[in-house]
């Protein structure tokens, strides 16, 4: 039954013909980088002469030696955990905060809804580097106006401090991304019926039962794109260390993972050291996002509270019909 | 099925939104024109039921907290972009002393034979550039993938996927080796030739041209004879207009927000965008103070344009943002 037709050929040749242009640049940028940095990071330079110090340096196999040099050393595991420990306070405060923000704004209740929303979204059109320079500037204790405030009530709080200033970066990266992560959440609340609001709302459901019970659960495929999205985002954390670095030496320069691989490729020059580690950020950041979309993607395809068939849901059922 | 496809393949777009109350297209396209829509009908239903007054207080409050700690940083900014360098460590940084704004804009636009209009233009030429070619690069591979069948598809598909999830940085470090080697290095091209590319593009595009574009209507075109490439510019491109802008804008941001690939990709101060330029001015305040002051008129002077940009087109952008999400 299966024989390409004549038109099923032209079909294919004309979806090569529109794909081609993407596919081409996506190999070069995306699967060509990918395989150059393995190919790499399995290769080792090798110096000749006297000594290993004179002449020709050529490179040799090193089969898993970088990924091991790269493993036992202690500044790029330390920023794996450190980046992981991020990750794990910082994603979810701020996927509960932008969720608190777009439930709020999304409610009956809310006032100059047009002006809240582009404010909280308004620091998603600061770039990273600015936004590092910015709160950099309201860190350093000799210009920061927020230093000064709490000085002035008795509270001396230094936030660049080996303990703190982890926490000044995720403030600058909470503060950047919320409300870029609310304006999703708040498009999928918007395609959500109305009907079921109404059904709700005559059922006897408060504000916060609705939002509870009904928002909360239909919003959970945002919810899981947006932490994942973020998940990849925190692993790759770069900008914000090292924009603060000259400020302060809490931060040194295998902060992050990112910043190490930098360092390594253009401060230590060692390049084949550098692409194992890029090699080792791009698996991680896939086991994690793969693995924590198939924590949730194994959940019933409902949301469990509407599954089970509560009035609001029934209701809304029969009222959309 | 992959563990990306199970959240991230779409169903049947007509089943999803409005279940029943808008059945006249079943293969409506998801308009904006009705999630607006939906907002007005509901806010419409409400006068009989007004929410006490205690509540709107208490909702309205708390949003003014969290507009008080977004907006805050940026009056900040505001604030100490009209100051001089010695105001800038002397004085308080939440208000204003011996403005002088037009000055400091001056002296921020002239520095160094006014290089920081360069890096403006520059950023702007990678960003708009990159985004225009990134969106008719998406487009015509989502089209592809969406309205033709031929072997291979959902492998294809499967690996653009997969490249929304890599992480760009981790890329970027081989990228410009490779880049390097190709001689690529340190040119427009480098930083433009991977902004062209936009997995997350493609894939929205994808779904979008599943939903919007009717496959009766493209072969309604074809029995009129008109050609392939034609039917995409004229019928494909149009249908699939609001899923373009959210491309479009989400990729324009994406590069100019990019700070890693421009690092690593370029040497010559003349190449580079506004970011990497400002960086540059604030590594060397050490030994020019001054330059404390330019680095934030300049931070400020550069915001100002993609704010603009992010206020304006806001309601636009909720097109789209959930398509790739949405799944029961």
């Amino acid at each position: 039954m299966r024989r390409p037709t004549r038109t099923e050929a032209r079909a294919a040749r004309t979806a090569a013909l529109f794909l081609l242009p993407f596919l081409a640049l996506f190999a070069l940028c995306f699967l060509a980088p990918l395989g150059y940095a393995i190919q790499q990071s399995l290769l080792r330079v090798e110096r000749t002469g006297p000594l290993g110090l004179g002449g020709e340096t050529r490179e040799v196999w090193a089969g898993f030696a970088n990924y091991s040099h790269a493993l036992h050393d202690d500044g790029f595991t330390a920023g794996f955990a450190r980046v992981l420990l991020f990750g794990a306070v910082q994603i979810p405060v701020m996927i509960a905060f932008a969720t608190g923000l777009a439930l709020l704004l999304d409610a009956a209740s809310a006032r100059w809804v047009g002006f809240f929303r582009t404010a909280f979204f308004l620091p998603y059109g600061v770039p990273g580097v600015i936004a590092s320079i910015l709160w950099g500037f309201l860190y350093v204790p000799g210009i920061s106006p927020l230093h000064e405030m709490a000085h002035s009530v008795g509270w001396d709080i230094d936030f660049l401090s080996r303990d703190a200033v982890l926490w000044s970066i995720a403030n600058i990266v909470t503060w950047q991304f919320t409300g870029y992560n609310m304006l999703v959440l708040i498009a999928q609340l918007k395609a959500v019926p109305t009907e079921l609001y109404e059904a709700a709302r005559i059922d006897g459901a408060n504000a916060w039962q609705v939002a509870r019970y009904v928002k909360l659960p239909l919003i959970r495929p945002a919810l899981v794109l947006t932490t994942v999205f973020s998940l990849i985002g925190t692993l790759q954390l770069f900008a914000e260390p090292m924009v603060l670095r000259p400020l302060t030496n809490s931060i040194d320069s295998g902060y992050t993972p990112n910043l190490h691989a930098y360092n390594q490729a253009f401060t230590s020059d060692n390049q084949h050291i550098a692409a194992a580690e890029a090699v080792l950020l791009a698996l991680v950041a896939c086991v994690l996002s793969f693995g924590f979309l198939r924590l949730v993607g194994q959940r019933p395809r409902r949301p469990k509270a509407a599954r089970r068939g509560t009035p609001v849901r029934r209701r809304a059922r029969g009222g959309a019909r | 099925m992959s563990p990306v496809s199970t959240v991230t393949e779409p169903e049947e777009p007509g089943e999803r939104r409005g279940t029943g109350s808008t059945v006249s297209a079943p293969a409506a396209p998801p308009a904006p024109a009705r999630t607006g829509g939906t907002a007005k009908r509901r806010r419409a239903a409400g006068p009989a039921q007004e929410p006490p007054l205690a509540h709107r207080v208490i909702t309205v409050s708390l949003l003014a907290v969290a507009a008080v700690y977004f907006l805050v940083p940026v009056y900040w900014l505001a604030v100490s972009s009209t100051k001089s360098t010695s105001d800038l460590f002397g004085s308080f940084g939440f208000w204003f002393s011996h403005p002088h704004p037009i000055d400091n804009l001056r002296a921020v636009l002239s520095y160094d034979d006014g290089i920081y209009v360069r890096w403006f233009l520059n950023s702007l030429l990678y960003a708009g550039v990159g985004a225009v070619l990134a969106t008719l690069l998406s487009a015509a591979a989502g089209y592809a993938l969406a309205k033709f069948d031929f072997p291979g598809r959902e492998g294809v598909f499967n690996v653009v996927l997969a490249g929304v999830l890599l992480p760009g940085t981790a890329l970027a470090l081989p990228l410009y080796l490779l880049f390097s080697e190709l001689g690529l290095a340190n040119s427009y091209s480098a930083v433009l030739l991977p902004s062209m590319v936009s997995p997350f593009g493609a894939y929205l595009c994808r779904i979008y041209a599943a939903a919007a574009v009717p496959d009766s209507l493209l072969e309604a075109a074809r029995i009129d004879g008109a050609g392939e490439v034609r039917i995409f510019s004229t019928l494909g491109l149009r249908l699939m207009t609001p899923a373009l802008v959210t491309v479009f804008l989400f990729q324009f941001v994406h590069i100019w927000n990019n700070f890693f690939l421009p690092l690593v990709m370029l040497s010559d101060s003349d190449l580079y965008p506004i970011q990497l330029g400002l960086t540059s001015w604030q590594g060397y305040a050490d030994r020019q103070p001054e330059l404390y002051q330019y680095t934030v008129g300049g931070a400020f002077l550069s915001v100002l344009p993609l704010m603009i940009l992010m206020g304006v087109l806001q309601r636009y952008w909720r097109t789209g943002l959930t398509e790739g999400s949405v799944k029961s």
